[in-house]
C-alpha cells in the first residue's frame, strides 16, 4: 500500500517543518486571544487568572493544541493514510451518536459533553472526511468517472446528511467545499459552473420574481445559441430557433387570454424554454453539435434552481432562516430579532473607523451588545477596537496563510497531501469568507466559527490539529505517500 | 480568494471610515445618562420671609425582574394605598411593559410622591421587598397659603416643552404659571449628569470613564420678591368674599408690594399628586380661583381714568388749571345726554377730580380731539393714545409675572372700523370717563397711580426684587417716562387730595387715614356683567409717596363704597403695620361682606 519511492531523508525534527506557516498561524492565534480577551474584558473586574472566563479556558486550550500538535509533528505520516477510513467511520459514528445522546446549544444539537468539557464532533468529521477524500483521490491511477465521482459525492453526503440532522446547517455546507478541492484534481469545471449558476439563480430568485429569473435564463441561452448558429453560419437556423421561442409563448398568452385565466408569466417562459430546447435538441442531434447540450443543461438548471429556491424557502427553510435572509437583501427588517444580530454587529464595527478605539477600549463589543461576541461574532471585536487598519491587517494575514498553504500544497510530491492540503486551505476559506461576510453584512447570518479566533475549544483544536497534520504531511513532502 | 477578500475591505471601508451612523448608534448603545435632579431655587418675600422652599418626597422605583412574593398588604399600608389600587399599578405596569414603554429590567416608577413619613416606614421593610426602593425627588413646599398667582405653580412638563426645548426630559418639572414660570430658567438650576456603562439590558456596569465626564447639579438661584407677604396676607383677607384685585406698588422703585387676586386659593393645593385631584376642582370653580384678575383681568377704568384725560389736556394746552366748565347733572348736547351726580357748579380742574364731574371731562375730551392743531379727530385720538401708551396701556407693561394681558386703548382705526370713517369727536365721548372700549389691567391701573405720585415717569413693575448671583433684567431699571410735565402731575395730585380731603365734598372721603396725606380717585364702572364694579386708585403719602395701589371689587357697585376703604385700609397696614383700633369697624364692615356669592 505504501509506495515509497524517495529514500529516507533523514530530516531531523525541526528542518523539515514549514517554518513560515507555523508563525503566521502563531500571528493569527496571538491576535485572536487577544482579542477574545478584550471581548470579555470588563473594566469593572479587572481580574485575569478567573477559570471562569472565556480568555482563560481558550488559553488552556492553546497549550493543550499545543502538546498535541508536537505529538502530531512527531507521528509518522503514513500512519495517517492508513488511519483514515477508521476514522472517518469514527467520525460518523460520533456525529450519529450526537443526535442521541448530544446536548443542545443554540437549536443545534450539536455538541457532546465529557464532564464540563464540551466538544463539537463535526470537528473531527471535517478533518476525517478531508483525510478521506484524499486517500481515495490518491489511489494509483484514480480518474474522474461517474462512478468515482458518485462515490466521492457518497463520502460527503453522509456527514452532510448527519449534521443537517443535528439542525446544523451552517457546518453542513463547509463539507461543499471538498468540491473546489476536487476540481484542483480534474473534476469537470461544468460542476463548479452549474453550482456558480445556482448560486446567482438563488440569490436572483430571493430578491427578484422567479419568472424574471428565468427569463434570463433563456434569453441568455437563446443568445448564446443564436450566437453559436451564427458563428456556424447557420442564420437560417437562427431565425428558426428565435420563432420557435417566441410564437408558442405568444400562443400561449392568447390562449390564457381567450380563456379569461390570468396570464401566468413562469409558465410562458417554461413553454418558451420547452419549445427552444426541443428544437435545439434536434438540431444538436442532426447535426452532432455537442456545444448545444451544454447550453440547454444550464438553461434547465437555472429554471430548476429558480423553482427550488422558491420551494425551498417557502417549504424547506425554517423561519428564522428565512428571516435571516429576508433581513439580508432588506425585504424584511426586523431589529429586535433575526435583524439585531447584524445591527448590532455593524454598530460595533463601524463605530471603529479607521484606527479603531483602541485594545480593551470597545463598548459594544463588551456589554453583550453583540451576541455571541466572542464566537461567531468575534470579527466585531476586532472591527472595534481595531478598526479599518486592524481588520485589513487580520484579512490580508489570512490571505497570506491561504496562499501559503496553496503554495504548500502545489508543492506535494503526493497526491495526497496535496489533496489534503486543498481540502483544509478550501475549509479554511470557507470559515473565513462566511463568517466575516456574515458579520459585516454581505451573506445571511450563518452561524459557523471564525479559525483560531473564536471562543470554542474544539473549534480551536479541530483547526489546529487539521493544519499541524498537513504540515506533518508537508515534513514528508519529497516522499510519495499513498 | 483575493476577490472575496477585496469584497470584505470595500465593505468595512464603507462600514466603518463612509457611513458614519453606525458610529453615532454605538454612543448612544452603551452610555446612559442618568440625571442628578437640581433643587429648585427658593423664593423669599421683601422682609427675607421665606416663601417658598422644597420637600423632599420619594417616588417608589420597581424593576419588574427583581421583584419576588412579598407582603402586599404590609406595602399597602406602609405606602398609604388600597389593594385595589396595588392591583390596579400592576395590571398598568404589565400594559406599559407590553407596549414597550416600561422594562423588566429597567426601573420605572411605581407609587410616585409618597412622604417622608411613610417613606421612613417603608425604609425598613424594604430589604423584604426585593424589586422595590425609593427614588428622592423634590417638591415645593409653599410656606404661607397665599400669593398663589404671583408665586404660579410648578407641575410636569407636556410634550410640547420637551419637543420645544431639549433641556427637559419626560418627568422633568417645570413652572407652569407665575413666577415660577418667568423665572423656570434661575428656579430651575442645571441638571446634573452621570454617565454609566450598561449592557444590552440597561443594568448597570459601572461609571463610564471613571466619571470623566459627570457633571454635578447645581442648585437653582434664590429669589427675593419685593413681595410683602404680611400685605399680601392682609389683601387677601379683605377681599374674602369678593371677586376683584389689588395691585400695590412702590412707586419710586416699581416693586409689586402685592398683588391680590381673588377669590385665590391655597397653593399646596397644586403640589405634587395633590394637584391633578384638585386643579379640575379649581378649575371648574364658576369664580375662576385660577385667573389672576390682576394682570389678566380686562376692566373699564371708569371715573379713576379721568385723572389721565387731565393730563393730557393740560400738557396738550386745550385746558389749564384754572378753566372752568358748568355741569347741570350732567352734559347735554341736542339728543346726547351723560349723565352726572349733583355738585357744585362751574368747576376746575382740581374740583372737577375732586367730585369726579363727567360734564368736565366731556366738554375737556372733545376739545383734546376736535384741537385745531390737528387735521382731524383720527389724528387728535392717535395723538391721546401716544400719551396712554407711555403711560403703559394698552400694550403688557412687561411685568415678570407669566401670562400677563395687554388691556385695551382703542384707536383711530378702531373707531373707523365700528362707526365709519368720519366719526365725531362725541361719538367716543364716553373715552372721557373712563368707559367705551378702553380696557386696563389692575396692574396698569396700579402703574398710573405710581406714576402720577412719581409726577411723570416709572419703572416697570415686577415682583421680583434681588437673583441670587445675577441682576435683574435692565427693563426693571430704566425710567419710562410719560412726557406729561412735572407741574401737571402737582396739579392732579391735587385734585386727587381733595377727593379723599376735600373739605366741602369728596368722593373718596372713606379713604381718609388720620396722619396719612392718601391722594385716591374712585372709580365705578359700568360693565356688560351686572353691577358696576367698584375701582379706586391711590398713593400715599403725598409728600414722598411710598405706595400706589388699584383696588378693583366686582359688581360690588360705587367705588367709594368698596374699592375705597380696602385700599386706605391696605395703605394703613402697608405704612403703619397695623390698623387703628378707631377704625376696626371699617376693617370688620369689610372682611363680613361678602359680594360674590351668586
Amino acid at each position: 500500500m505504501i509506495n515509497n519511492y524517495s529514500t529516507y531523508n533523514e530530516n531531523s525534527y525541526k528542518n523539515g517543518v514549514d517554518w513560515i506557516t507555523i508563525l503566521i498561524y502563531a500571528c493569527l492565534v496571538v491576535f485572536g486571544w487577544l482579542n477574545l480577551y478584550a471581548a470579555n474584558f470588563n473594566p469593572e473586574t479587572k481580574v485575569f487568572f478567573s477559570a471562569d472566563a472565556e480568555y482563560f479556558k481558550q488559553l488552556m486550550w492553546v497549550v493543550l493544541t499545543m502538546v498535541l500538535a508536537g505529538v502530531v509533528m512527531m507521528a509518522d505520516s503514513k500512519m495517517l493514510v492508513e488511519f483514515a477510513p477508521i476514522l472517518y467511520i469514527f467520525s460518523l459514528v460520533v456525529l450519529a451518536l450526537t443526535l442521541v445522546i448530544g446536548k443542545e446549544v443554540n437549536g443545534a444539537k450539536a455538541w457532546l459533553g465529557f464532564g464540563s468539557v464540551q466538544f463539537q464532533p463535526v470537528e473531527l468529521a471535517k478533518i476525517s472526511t478531508a483525510l478521506l477524500v484524499a486517500r481515495v483521490m490518491s489511489r494509483y491511477g484514480f480518474k474522474f468517472t461517474f462512478r468515482s465521482a458518485v462515490q466521492l459525492f457518497t463520502l460527503l453526503l453522509v456527514p452532510i446528511l448527519l449534521v443537517l440532522l443535528q439542525n446544523d446547517t451552517g457546518s453542513a455546507l463547509i463539507f461543499m467545499v471538498f468540491i473546489l478541492a476536487m476540481y484542483r484534481e480534474g473534476l469537470t469545471g461544468h460542476i463548479l459552473c452549474l453550482g456558480f449558476v445556482c448560486i446567482v439563480g438563488a440569490i436572483a430568485t430571493l430578491m427578484l420574481d422567479g419568472w424574471i429569473v428565468m427569463l434570463a435564463c433563456l434569453s441568455l441561452a437563446l443568445l448564446a445559441a443564436c450566437v453559436y448558429l451564427y458563428h456556424l453560419a447557420q442564420s437560417k437556423l437562427l431565425f428558426r430557433s428565435i420563432l420557435v421561442t417566441i410564437v408558442p409563448a405568444a400562443l400561449t398568452a392568447l390562449a390564457l387570454y381567450i380563456m379569461e385565466k390570468p396570464i401566468r408569466y413562469d409558465l410562458l417562459v417554461v413553454v418558451a424554454a420547452v419549445c427552444l430546447s426541443v428544437y435545439l435538441l434536434i438540431i444538436a442531434l442532426s447535426k452532432r453539435i455537442k456545444y448545444i447540450s451544454f447550453i440547454l443543461m444550464y438553461l434547465w438548471m437555472g429554471i430548476c434552481i429558480s423553482f427550488a429556491t422558491g420551494y425551498i424557502f417557502d417549504n424547506i427553510l425554517q423561519e428564522h432562516q428565512r428571516t435571516r435572509i429576508n433581513v439580508l437583501f432588506g425585504v424584511e427588517e426586523d431589529p429586535q430579532g433575526a435583524g439585531w444580530n447584524l445591527k448590532q454587529s455593524l454598530i460595533a464595527i463601524g463605530s471603529g473607523g479607521i484606527s479603531g478605539k483602541g485594545f480593551l477600549e470597545g463598548t459594544q463589543t463588551k456589554l453583550n451588545f453583540v451576541p455571541k461576541q466572542s464566537t461567531d461574532f468575534i470579527f466585531c471585536t476586532v472591527g472595534e477596537e481595531w478598526g479599518f487598519a486592524g481588520c485589513t491587517f487580520l484579512i490580508v494575514l489570512y490571505l497570506i496563510f491561504f496562499f501559503r498553504l496553496i503554495h504548500l500544497a502545489e508543492k506535494q510530491h503526493s497526491v495526497f497531501s496535496r489533496v489534503y492540503g486543498y481540502c483544509i486551505v478550501c475549509i479554511f476559506f470557507f470559515h473565513f469568507a462566511v463568517n466575516i461576510c456574515m458579520t459585516i453584512g454581505l451573506m445571511p447570518v450563518i452561524g459557523i466559527p471564525l479559525p483560531f479566533f473564536s471562543y470554542g475549544g474544539s473549534s480551536f483544536l479541530g483547526f489546529s490539529l487539521m493544519l499541524f497534520l498537513f504540515l506533518r504531511l508537508d515534513k514528508d513532502r519529497q516522499e510519495l505517500i499513498r | 480568494m483575493a476577490l472575496v477578500g477585496l469584497c470584505m475591505l470595500g465593505r468595512l471601508a464603507y462600514v466603518q471610515l463612509i457611513d458614519n451612523t453606525y458610529q453615532l448608534s454605538a454612543d448612544s448603545n452603551s452610555r446612559r445618562k442618568v440625571v442628578q435632579y437640581p433643587s429648585r431655587g427658593l423664593i423669599y418675600d421683601r422682609n427675607g420671609k421665606l416663601l417658598v422652599s422644597n420637600q423632599p418626597v420619594y417616588d417608589i422605583m420597581i424593576i419588574p425582574r427583581e421583584v419576588h412574593e412579598f407582603d402586599s398588604l404590609d406595602f399597602c399600608n406602609t405606602v398609604g394605598i388600597d389593594m385595589p389600587t396595588l392591583r390596579q399599578l400592576f395590571q398598568r405596569l404589565r400594559q406599559n411593559i407590553n407596549r414597550h414603554l416600561a422594562s423588566v429590567y429597567k426601573p420605572s416608577v411605581f407609587v410616585r410622591q409618597v412622604s417622608v413619613e411613610r417613606y421612613s416606614m417603608l425604609q425598613e421593610k424594604l430589604y423584604k421587598m426585593p424589586g422595590f426602593y425609593a427614588q428622592r425627588r423634590t417638591l415645593r413646599k409653599y410656606e404661607y397659603p397665599a400669593a398663589a398667582h404671583v408665586l404660579g405653580y410648578v407641575g410636569e412638563v407636556d410634550d410640547n416643552a420637551i419637543k420645544n426645548n431639549p433641556y427637559y426630559a419626560s418627568g422633568d418639572y417645570i413652572g407652569v404659571s407665575g413666577i415660577e414660570s418667568s423665572f423656570e430658567v434661575q428656579l430651575r438650576g442645571h441638571k446634573g449628569v452621570n454617565y454609566q456603562m450598561v449592557d444590552v439590558l440597561g443594568r448597570q456596569k459601572g461609571s463610564f470613564r471613571d466619571g470623566a465626564y459627570d457633571t454635578l447639579a447645581v442648585s437653582g438661584q434664590n429669589l427675593t420678591l419685593s413681595l410683602d407677604i404680611d400685605l399680601q396676607m392682609y389683601g387677601e383677607k379683605l377681599m374674602a368674599g369678593k371677586t376683584g384685585s389689588i395691585v400695590a406698588i412702590r412707586p419710586e422703585t416699581g416693586e409689586i408690594l402685592c398683588m391680590v387676586s381673588a377669590p385665590s386659593y391655597d397653593p399646596s393645593l397644586l403640589i405634587g399628586r395633590d394637584r391633578s385631584l384638585n386643579f379640575p376642582i379649581l378649575s371648574t370653580d364658576p369664580h375662576e380661583p385660577l385667573y389672576n384678575r390682576a394682570i389678566q383681568g380686562w376692566y373699564p377704568p371708569g371715573s379713576t381714568f379721568k385723572t389721565i384725560n387731565a393730563l393730557i389736556g393740560l400738557q396738550e394746552g386745550v385746558v389749564t388749571p384754572e378753566t372752568k366748565y358748568p355741569c347741570s347733572y350732567g352734559y347735554t348736547l341736542g339728543h346726547f345726554h351723560m349723565g352726572c351726580h349733583g355738585h357744585m357748579s362751574p368747576l376746575n380742574l382740581r374740583q372737577s377730580i375732586q367730585h369726579s364731574c363727567n360734564a368736565y371731562y366731556a366738554y375737556e375730551f372733545r376739545t383734546i380731539l376736535d384741537n385745531k392743531k390737528y387735521a382731524n379727530v383720527n389724528e387728535a385720538l392717535d395723538v391721546w393714545k401716544d400719551y396712554l401708551v407711555r403711560f403703559g396701556l394698552g400694550y403688557r407693561l412687561g411685568v415678570d409675572i407669566a401670562n400677563e394681558n395687554r388691556g385695551f386703548v382703542p384707536s383711530a382705526p378702531y373707531h373707523d372700523g365700528v362707526w365709519g370713517k368720519g366719526w365725531p369727536s362725541l361719538g367716543v365721548v364716553s373715552l372721557a370717563i373712563g368707559q367705551g372700549e378702553l380696557l386696563l389691567t389692575p396692574l396698569q391701573m396700579a402703574n398710573v397711580a405710581a406714576t402720577i405720585a412719581n409726577k411723570g415717569w416709572f419703572y416697570t413693575p415686577h415682583a421680583v426684587h434681588r437673583i441670587q448671583d445675577s441682576t435683574i433684567d435692565s427693563l426693571y431699571t430704566t425710567k419710562r417716562y410719560t412726557g406729561i410735565d412735572t407741574a401737571y402731575f402737582s396739579v392732579v395730585q391735587d385734585g386727587m387730595e381733595l377727593a379723599v380731603w376735600g373739605a366741602d365734598a369728596g368722593t373718596a372721603r372713606g379713604a381718609q387715614i388720620p396722619g396719612i396725606r392718601i391722594c385716591g380717585k374712585t372709580g365705578t364702572a359700568q360693565n356688560p356683567h351686572g353691577r358696576d364694579h367698584s375701582i379706586f386708585m391711590s398713593f400715599a403719602p403725598k409728600e414722598s409717596p411710598e405706595i400706589a395701589i388699584s383696588v378693583y371689587v366686582e359688581n360690588a357697585g360705587f367705588g367709594a363704597t368698596w374699592a375705597a376703604p380696602i385700599a386706605s385700609l391696605m395703605v394703613e397696614k402697608y405704612l403703619k403695620g397695623e390698623i387703628a383700633p378707631n377704625r376696626k369697624y371699617m376693617e370688620d364692615r369689610i372682611l363680613q361682606t361678602v359680594l360674590n356669592d351668586q
